[in-house]
């Protein structure tokens, strides 16, 4: 464990809502533990800001442990800062130098609206997998667990796919703004399963059409989304799901 | 205290032997019919396993579903941070499990204060989840053949627990989410989300309604509805440090309490024995290190106090695997609340490492040693990154350092056989609800009562509740409605008026060191007594010096955190209140004054074998009335827990 404190410069980007024009303030905090997490910190500086009649800064975080996907800001223009692998509950200011000049930013994507400073609105996901994200199956419908042998190979590939957290890294990382990546788990997870063949070909038509439509962008291959996702999600996923859309758009299902 | 001398308390158990009941109480429930369900309108608080389980199980049936939740979407619910596994009695490991058993091992385990009736229910099915859950999709472990793969947890000696590397929770709150994504498409569903519910409202003493805030804009709103089934998770958090979600919260359960719900057992609070140990009191939480990594990870601390050596320089013979020496047959594997008091005890008794000399060392030589790195790094991976993230050490050279942390809790809104609480019409699901767990749960049980609840119990008794009552037509324009609308709305108001000096957080924490000192693994009547009087001051100094800046009419979380801490410290007092009556150590209860010889938990069966169900009696939470339900143990006999 390290003993010195950090003295840090933020420049955080305030907005009071969707509508209202935002702007960077400049904030000196001092006293930041190494140990802390970069939302720790940000609570410090929160705490900090009501003590002297400011609005504190509005983020979005829960679980504090890189699970539940909600926490998420652009720290020094990287999506959850500069760790790979790693949200940004999960990142800590070891990570960051006595003197340094952090600047703090929402997510900047036009399917993701702004709430209010660093919060914005991802429900364009939600509609992503309501397009087609699921296997039909109603509760009571499914025979015993064992009856679909799964080869531990196939399992592990579908979970590696399956783990995305939803958080929109890899939206705020693309410069078109796509969410190729986000789209792409879903539709490799369920595509490499037995249980996800019987829609497989609507599942991504609907998928990739409801992406588009949210109003994200198209994907150039750039990776960026890869660098940035805290769940190590491959841009393989998207060359998988290219793939299924093509073979579903031949087949001339809808 | 007060108690109840004519307690209305029905539990209404099923006649018949305990592996019937189930079947029976199915065959005698009401149905509504196939054409009418669509004009039934059911609201779903929360969307963590039980609440999207139970709100896509409903809409499948052919409900009109309203769900809100407090997250900005459905999946973010809490159940998503769950690690280990999900318990199901399969025997597919061909090691003698069967439903009679993992009811047994429950039973045990919650140190005979649950209903055997529900216990033996959730173990019966137990196996439909794994296999609902399969179907949906879920990646569950598989053997290289392609079945499915099971590891052990703690308090059993059989290997029932199916898990997805360390992110069991996430997948499962996946495959429910999208099953409620599959019905929101569908619009038999809908989903409100950025909502938090602050009151209940109730016409003709029947739950028909809530009223929630919006998060987002701050405007008030109100769902009528012909049921209302409260599925929003745990209290843990009045600990202020814990291993739950920064959100989760006891203010939908608080309100509902006030409003008739009686709330049973909140002294029951599981302390999780393998945590990431405290470094800070700026600390926001703590983290959970999954109770699966005590299949491969042994537990020790030196025997020699303050022995200053690196863990790896300490020779075998000097270390104290404590577990191992004072559970020969369990080892490591005991149940959580038994492993934190042994970790409490040794660092109480000097021999603790690291800078706080507050934590002990979960190490993994060995396995790694016999089974290889590659195949700890298979199954716990996530776990050792996450370890690494926080504190910047290796926990594949250098053991883990970790301490007891709150983690989950038994107690919540009584709720009958049917899951409904002293409310009709309001059915309280998962963690929410008191029901299964006694006074201690075990690893891997949590996410199959869940899901259990919101699958196969809720959709069925919730039909009873609407084809066997008359619920006349009611909509949001009636007076009750705007009661609970204005009495949220005022509440809301009452905290901005404030306008004082001290922060929300700075509160919450104090609150949580009263309570972790005074209520935390071990508790004694002086103790308990001056926490009470001390929550109470903490209350006024809150309703006096808060200070929350903004408006009501925004988006305004410090807003919502303190709405969340007002109802903390009026709950937080009942919790201390009832951990004061119970005069006997149970499960995570372990009162100073209780125990046997050797330091364990002693029970009181003559006395206190029942569970404590408390009726709100106005704002004074002193007046407080308890009701008990007695608890009959025909099928487990009721002995002295040994995991020795
Ligand atoms: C770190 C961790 C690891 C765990 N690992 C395991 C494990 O391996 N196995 C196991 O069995 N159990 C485990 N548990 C326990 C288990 O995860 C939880 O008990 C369970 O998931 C709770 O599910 P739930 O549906 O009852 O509530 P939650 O998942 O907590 O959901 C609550 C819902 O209610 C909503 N809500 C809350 N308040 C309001 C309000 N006022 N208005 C509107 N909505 C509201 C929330 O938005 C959320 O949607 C773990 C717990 C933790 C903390
Ligand atoms: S707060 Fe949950 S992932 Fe960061």
């Amino acid at each position: 464990m390290t003993h010195k404190s950090l003295n840090l410069t933020l420049r955080v980007w305030r907005q009071p809502n969707a509508d209202a024009p935002g702007a960077f303030r400049t904030y000196k905090l001092g006293g930041i533990s190494p140990d802390m997490s970069f939302l720790e910190m940000l609570d410090v500086l929160n705490d900090q800001l009501i003590k002297d009649g400011e609005e504190p800064i509005a983020f979005d975080h829960d679980c504090r442990e890189g699970i539940c996907g909600t926490c998420g800001v652009m720290i020094n223009g990287q999506p959850h800062g500069p760790l790979p692998a790693t949200t940004t509950c999960q990142l800590h200011m070891r990570h960051f130098h006595d003197g340094d000049e952090i600047v703090i930013e929402p997510w900047r994507a036009r399917a993701f609206p702004i709430i209010r400073d660093l919060s914005v609105d991802r429900s364009a996901f939600d509609r992503i997998i309501q397009a087609g994200g699921y296997v039909s199956v109603s509760t009571g419908q499914a025979p015993d667990g064992n009856c679909l042998p799964i080869p531990k190979v196939q399992q592990e590939s579908a979970l590696d796919a399956a783990v995305c957290i939803g958080c929109g890294a890899c939206v705020a990382a693309c410069k078109n703004a796509s969410a190729a990546l986000f789209t792409s788990a879903k539709v490799s997870h369920m595509a490499q399963l037995p249980q996800g063949q019987a829609e497989r070909r609507q599942r991504v038509l609907a998928m990739v059409g409801q992406h588009d439509e949210e109003g994200f962008g198209w994907c150039t291959n750039t990776y960026e989304c890869e660098a940035a996702c805290p769940a190590s999600i491959s841009v393989t996923h998207i060359a998988r799901m290219n793939r299924e859309h093509v073979k579903a758009t031949f087949a001339g299902q809808k | 205290m007060t108690i109840a001398t004519d307690s209305k308390l029905n539990a209404r158990i099923p006649d018949g032997p305990i592996d019937q009941k189930w079947t029976r109480c199915k065959d005698q429930l009401k149905l509504v019919a196939p054409n009418n369900k669509r004009k039934f309108h059911v609201i779903v608080v929360g969307t963590g396993l039980a609440g999207a389980a139970a709100a896509a199980s409903l809409a499948e049936q052919g409900y009109t579903v309203t769900v809100v939740t407090i997250h900005d979407s459905p999946r973010r619910a809490h159940s998503i941070a769950a690690q280990g596994g999900i318990n199901a009695s399969k025997n597919y490991q061909n090691d003698g499990d069967s439903v009679h058993r993992l009811f047994t091992d429950t039973v045990k385990g919650g140190d005979f204060r649950a209903r055997e009736a529900n216990v033996y229910r959730l173990a019966e099915v137990s196996g439909n989840i794994i296999d609902q859950c399969v179907a949906q999709g879920v990646p569950f472990a598989r053997e290289y053949g392609g079945m499915l793969a099971n590891r052990t947890f703690g308090g059993a000696l059989v290997s029932r627990t199916f898990y997805c590397r360390g992110q069991t929770g996430q997948q499962l709150l996946i495959g429910a989410y999208s099953a409620l994504m599959r019905q929101a498409a569908s619009g038999r569903a809908k989903i409100y989300a950025r909502r938090e519910m602050l009151d209940l409202v109730m016409v003709d003493g029947v739950a028909r309604g809530i009223v929630c805030r919006n998060l987002v804009t701050g405007a008030y709103e109100t769902y009528a509805g012909h049921a209302v089934l409260l599925c929003t998770g745990g209290y843990g958090n009045v600990f202020y440090l814990s291993t739950n979600a920064k959100g989760c919260n006891v203010t939908a359960s608080w309100r509902c309490h006030k409003r008739g719900a009686y709330f049973a057992n909140p002294c029951y609070t599981q302390i999780h024995p393998t945590c990431i140990p405290v470094h800070g009191d700026y600390q926001s939480k703590l983290t959970l290190m999954s109770e699966s990594l005590r299949n491969d990870g042994r537990v020790w601390v030196p025997k020699n106090k303050g022995d200053s050596r690196r863990p790896e320089q300490i020779p075998d013979e000097e270390r104290d695997y404590y577990l191992e020496r004072r559970y020969p047959t369990y080892g490591n594997m005991v149940p959580r609340d038994v492993a934190s008091r042994a970790a409490k005890e040794r660092c109480d008794a000097g021999f603790g490492v690291g800078d706080t000399q507050m934590a002990v060392y979960l190490d993994f030589s060995r396995a790694i040693q016999e089974q290889g790195r590659a195949a700890i790094e298979g199954k716990y991976g996530n776990l050792f990154d996450m370890y690494e993230k926080i504190t910047g050490e290796n926990g594949y050279v250098t053991p883990m350092m970790i301490y007891p942390a709150v983690h989950y809790t038994m107690g919540g809104l009584w709720v009958d056989y049917h899951l409904e609480s002293t409310i009709p019409g309001l059915f309280v699901l998962g963690e929410a609800n008191f029901s299964d767990h006694g006074a201690n749960r075990l690893g891997a049980s949590a996410l199959m009562q869940g899901l259990a609840d919101g699958y196969f119990v809720a959709p069925y008794t919730v039909g009873n509740h609407l084809a066997s009552r008359s619920l006349k037509p009611v909509t949001d324009a009636h007076p009750s409605f705007t009661e609970a609308l204005a009495s949220a709305k005022a509440r809301t108001d009452r905290i901005l008026a404030v306008n004082g000096t001290t922060t929300v957080n700075e509160l919450h924490r104090r609150l949580g060191q009263i309570m972790w000192n005074k209520c935390g693994m071990g508790r004694n009547a002086a103790g308990l007594s001056s926490a009470i009087k001390e929550i109470g001051a903490l209350r006024d100094e809150f309703w006096s010096s808060v200070r929350v800046l903004g408006s009501g009419e925004a988006f305004n979380q410090n807003l919502e955190h303190a709405g969340r801490l007002a109802d903390f410290l009026e709950f937080g007092e009942l919790l201390v209140r009832d951990a004061l009556h119970r005069e006997e150590s149970c499960g995570g209860h372990f009162r100073e004054e209780h125990q046997t010889e050797e330091g364990e938990a002693k029970r009181n069966d003559k006395d206190f074998c029942y569970a404590g169900a408390w009726e709100s009696k106005g704002e004074d939470v002193a007046q407080s009335v308890l009701h008990k339900e007695p608890l009959e143990f025909k099928d487990v006999p009721l002995v002295q827990r040994s995991y020795k």
